[in-house]
């Protein structure tokens, strides 16, 4: 029974994943470019976590743990250059 | 047991993380599109990663709890990306939908 | 409000048991080797890094930061039901608005928590704290802040104003005591 939840879960998280694409494409701002990509990494880390599940190891959390802390910092990282026109000051 | 919990909560996870992101595509302003996925994908992520703790802790030898950390990872930041691009939406002036109420409350000092 | 710890080896108390904890779980493990580490590393840091953090007040009531954190994580899971079912609702029907939300609280950790509570629960995101603490010129004293939030559904606003006061805001004040 797992196997085919797992299946469907993984259908479910495919269509989000490109509907965030279908937003990223479409826009219309900036903003609602990043806020895509940053539901984006979140869904990933889903996508990982339910890879592992299916593989049977715990290997992917590192991985997954990763992407969320990268996704966090890249996401802080972009907008504040929307706001001040750089990153460090 | 513990087959059927996990694939309720995963199964619940799946759901909140879709309905995040179908809210991204569905709500016709940036600011109402923020909330879908900032709350959405917070809760479904938290099942999602019970489901996987519970998942290696019966699977698996010993006790397995390390995927706490990213639901917890995920909760703190989430507020803090939206605060930010909510920030970066105001500075550019985007258009928000005729029919929001108090427009004028918004005051951009960066 | 109460900056400083009663103890001089352990700045920040609650900091080194989060890193302690933090260690145990990543390891996931409980012997002794580990549970060593994870003292050290609890006791370092906070020592080394202390000189780099400007004090924050510290939580006076735990027993009523422990209730406040159980009824947000409550907040949440019903915040989170409500808002898939706003989304998945017909969208026309829906009346976004900005409300401006005074506040009491005048340290920046508490408005931080509070900001957050309120972008993870019912139908609100924080948008902005204004006037901002550096914007204002030297000598000029701060007057009130204001909290802005976007709410996705806006029904009664002085009545969602007084529950983010109450619910939110209010532990909180009581908690750091300021």
């Amino acid at each position: 029974m797992l196997e085919t939840v797992i299946s469907i879960v993984f259908a479910m998280i495919g269509l989000s994943l490109l509907l965030n694409v279908w937003r990223l494409l479409l826009g219309p701002s900036i903003p609602d470019r990043i806020l895509a990509l940053d539901t984006m990494y979140i869904n990933t880390i889903a996508l990982i976590i339910l890879y592992g599940m299916s593989m049977g190891t715990a290997l992917y959390f590192e991985a997954a743990l990763l992407i969320a802390m990268l996704g966090f910092v890249s996401t802080v990282a972009v907008c504040k250059y929307l706001l001040r026109g750089d990153i460090i000051e | 047991m513990a087959e059927w919990i996990i694939s309720i909560l995963l199964l619940i996870g799946g759901s909140f993380v879709l309905v995040g992101s179908i809210g991204l595509v569905k709500m016709p302003d940036f600011f109402m599109r923020l909330h879908g996925p900032t709350k959405a994908t917070t809760l479904g992520m938290a099942s999602l990663l019970t489901a996987a703790m519970i998942f290696f802790s019966t699977t698996h030898t010993g006790f397995s709890v390390k995927e706490i950390l990213i639901s917890l990872f995920l909760l703190l930041t989430a507020p803090i990306s939206a605060y930010m691009m909510i920030k970066a939406a105001i500075h550019h002036k985007l258009e928000s939908i005729e029919r929001t109420k108090g427009i004028d409350n918004i005051e951009d000092d960066v | 409000m109460r900056l400083e710890t009663r103890f001089k080896w352990l700045p920040a108390p609650l900091m080194s048991l989060v890193l302690f904890i933090v260690w145990l779980v990543l390891n996931n493990s409980l012997s002794s080797g580990h549970i060593f580490l994870a003292t050290i590393l609890a006791i370092v840091i906070p020592l080394v890094t202390s000189p780099f953090r400007t004090k924050q007040p510290i939580i006076i009531k735990p027993g009523l930061a422990l209730r406040h954190l159980a009824l947000v994580l409550y907040d949440i899971i019903t915040a989170n039901v409500q808002v898939a079912i706003l989304i998945l609702g017909p969208t026309k029907k829906l009346t976004p608005g900005f409300v401006k939300v005074p506040l009491d609280l005048t340290h920046s950790l508490p408005i931080t928590i509070l900001a957050s509570t309120v972008s993870l629960t019912p139908g609100t995101v924080s948008a902005e704290v204004y006037p901002w603490r550096e914007s204002l010129s030297e000598g000029e004293k701060l007057e009130q802040q204001f909290l802005l939030i976007h709410v996705l559904d806006l029904k009664d606003e002085q009545a969602l104003i007084k529950m983010i006061k109450q619910r939110y805001e209010a532990p909180l004040k009581e908690m750091f005591q300021c």
